[in-house]
């Protein structure tokens, strides 16, 4: 006991003074007012920001389901390649990770401008020019495109550890592959579901460069919000630290929800298909 | 004969480049316990997955009856696994484990509650449908793959070694269990397993396989009684083989003495192969007329009910299984009738079984360095 404790107390360090810590002073400023008198008044204000929230939420919660949705299936794939080929698949899921951040967005800025390469090349094919840059779609796109590997990559780590007997028995009792996938594989790939959806929900709510470059002005999110109330025009540490906090009681809820419904699947079963 | 359900016709099976099964030819009775014997490797695991449709054969057929079922994807075969890794499904518990076959079938949910409690009855898991599967013992997992295949009432069960994980005691209940059930309910079982006192105690036909060939089909009886070569007299029970010569049908020349013989067609002046089984071998003193041989004992070996005796004969070891006791050293007569010796035609196995010598130097060395541990013998 003594030995783990030692062991421990670096970690302990740590934790105390670069999250509990911060997560303190970001409690302390959200309810108190520049002379550090104790205030419900920034929480209050929270609410006129509402559609900011429920924006980002919209524009997280869309860019989490297509992760999902385009990440699944190529998850699943790599997860039957056969294994001399599986290593070279994830590293390229994994290869524009390793291009900073800021680059890949500017990237993308470039790619759907007005006067952008997409926008010249439908130009050139005789095509109209389309609006890209500074829309809803063009901030999700943003966050798929840097946040799928965090999909895949749970879920391809959850496929390949399921053992292809299982299949097999699910296709003796007479399951056929659509059944084999609803019952089976997609249950049993929950946790890597969960932890995908966690880690691209996430950022993609709280972020603040996709939307700076690529929504433009109408597409505020939360993330421009905080970073206006810091470093911006706004300055307000206060009202920025009570933004923060509220996101993250949202974010904790959501991710209850989504942890109740996995463990709905697992008591239930069978029975909820 | 009874009615065909699964006929595997000229089945030839590869995977990974080498050659699995080969020529490979079992018509199994409607409502018969087939048992699959055979060493590990040999090829008994393939031949279920070819039943089952997991593996389709590079040459050859499955038939289902009369119908050919080779090109039928496995959940469309009315066959049921328990697979040698028992393959529960990990995010469901021992109850929807159960229900699963018939959850797919959509059976109703009354039906299936009164279904699923019968087959954990059976298999002596009451009280345990909401564990989850993760949480229980290897035995208790079997039992619940057994259940779970029987939930589903297939015509056909293929069950790969479904008891290797019991202790004795489990494994015996088990084994009148699962004979119970397949007599009750008439299912045709094919029981794959490298025990060959289960194997013989349980099935109406046993099939001895060697690299992925058949090397005797037949009753437990027959393949005890009479096996067709030295490799199935090796594998079931205890054998020793001896070069003999079939001088003329009904007599047969070996150990140095002519026995009458109950076998014949093999020509005359045939070399054959002789199995006298080592319980068929009474001791007698060498100065008796009763003595067909004499030899040194080299080793005796208390094995409960009776002893195991390796006898020197001129250089080939002998074994014998005996209540009589003897002592090392001892030069003792052995008696053999000619019900006891049994005639096999030469085969690629002759010469390769079936003399205990090995085994002897084994024994003699591990009483000589009496500290060490004789663990291979
Ligand atoms: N997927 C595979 N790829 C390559 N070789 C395989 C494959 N599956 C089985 N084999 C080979 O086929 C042979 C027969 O295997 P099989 O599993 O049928 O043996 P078995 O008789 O069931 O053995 P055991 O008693 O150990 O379970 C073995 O030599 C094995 O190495
Ligand atoms: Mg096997």
């Amino acid at each position: 006991m003594r030995n783990n404790k030692l062991i421990c107390a670096p970690y302990t360090v740590w934790m105390t003074l670069f999250i509990i810590v911060p997560m303190g002073l970001v409690a302390f400023f959200a309810f108190t007012d520049r002379s550090g008198a104790f205030t419900l008044h920034n929480i209050a204000q929270v609410g006129q920001y509402s559609n900011v929230f429920l924006r980002s939420i919209w524009l997280g919660a869309i860019a989490t389901a297509v992760s999902l949705l385009l990440g699944y299936p190529l998850a699943y794939i790599i997860a039957r390649a056969n294994p001399s080929r599986q290593s070279a698949l994830v590293m390229l899921v994994m290869l524009p990770m390793w291009m900073n951040f800021l680059l890949r967005t500017y990237a993308w800025m470039t790619l759907l401008e007005d006067n952008g390469l997409l926008n010249a090349l439908l130009t050139a094919v005789g095509l109209p020019r389309l609006h890209m840059i500074n829309t809803a779609g063009a901030v999700v796109l943003g966050m798929v495109y840097n946040y799928i590997p965090y999909m895949i990559l749970p879920l391809y780590s959850v496929l390949t550890k399921i053992d292809p007997s299982v299949i097999e028995a699910a296709q003796d009792l007479g399951a056929d592959s659509k059944k084999v996938f609803l019952k089976v594989i997609f249950p049993m790939s929950m946790p890597g579901v969960i932890s995908g959806v966690t880690m691209v929900f996430v950022p993609a709510v709280s972020t603040f460069i996709i939307s700076k470059m690529l929504g433009g002005g109408g597409n505020l999110l939360i993330g421009d919000l905080i970073d206006m109330q810091f470093l911006g025009s706004a300055y307000n540490p206060n009202l920025g630290s009570a933004i923060s906090l509220v996101l993250m009681v949202i974010i904790l809820i959501c991710m209850g929800i989504m942890n109740q419904f996995d463990d709905g699947e697992e008591v239930g079963g069978g029975m909820l298909l | 004969m009874l009615k065909p359900i699964i006929t595997l016709k000229d089945i030839a099976v590869t995977l990974g480049g080498e050659q699995v099964l080969k020529n490979f030819n079992l018509t199994i009775g409607d409502g018969e316990f087939v048992t699959l014997l055979g060493p590990s490797g040999c090829g008994k695991t393939t031949v279920l997955r070819t039943i089952g449709g997991f593996i389709t054969p590079d040459a050859g057929d499955v038939f289902f009856g009369e119908q050919k079922i080779t090109d039928v994807p496995p959940h469309k075969r009315a066959v049921n696994t328990i697979f040698q890794k028992y393959a529960l499904f990990p995010h469901l518990n021992v109850y929807e484990n159960i229900a699963f076959g018939m959850r797919i079938k959509g059976k109703k949910e009354d039906e299936i509650r009164r279904t699923v409690n019968e087959m954990l009855h059976m298999v002596n898991l009451d009280g345990m449908a909401r564990r989850g599967v993760g949480s229980l013992s290897g035995g208790q997992q079997q039992r619940v793959a057994i259940a779970r295949a029987l939930a589903n009432e297939p015509k056909v069960l293929l069950l790969d070694e479904p008891l290797s994980a019991l202790d004795l005691k489990l494994r015996k209940d088990m084994q009148s269990e699962l004979k119970k059930i397949q007599q009750a309910v008439g299912i045709t079982f094919v029981f794959v397993t490298h025990d060959q006192e289960e194997a013989l105690s349980m099935s109406d036909t046993v099939v001895v396989m060697d690299k992925g060939q058949i090397q005797q089909i037949g009753t437990p009886i027959d393949v005890y009684n009479e096996p067709k070569n030295a490799f199935v007299a090796d594998f079931i029970g205890e054998s020793n083989i001896l070069d003999g010569t079939m001088v003329e049908d009904y007599l047969v020349e070996v150990a140095g003495q002519r026995f009458k013989s109950l076998d014949s067609g093999f020509g005359t002046m045939a070399p054959v192969d002789v199995v006298i089984r080592p319980e068929d071998i009474d001791i007698v003193p060498t100065a008796s007329s009763a003595a067909h041989v004499a030899g040194v004992v080299t080793s005796v070996t208390f094995k409960g009910v009776h002893y195991e005796i390796i006898v020197d004969v001129d250089g080939f070891k002998w074994m014998i299984q005996t209540t009589d006791s003897a002592k090392v050293g001892d030069r003792i007569g052995l008696a053999l009738t000619p019900d006891d010796i049994h005639v096999m035609a030469r085969s690629e196995y002759s010469g390769k079984f079936g003399d205990y010598s090995s085994f002897s130097e084994e024994m003699g060395m591990a009483r000589l360095s009496s500290g060490k541990e004789a663990d291979d013998a």
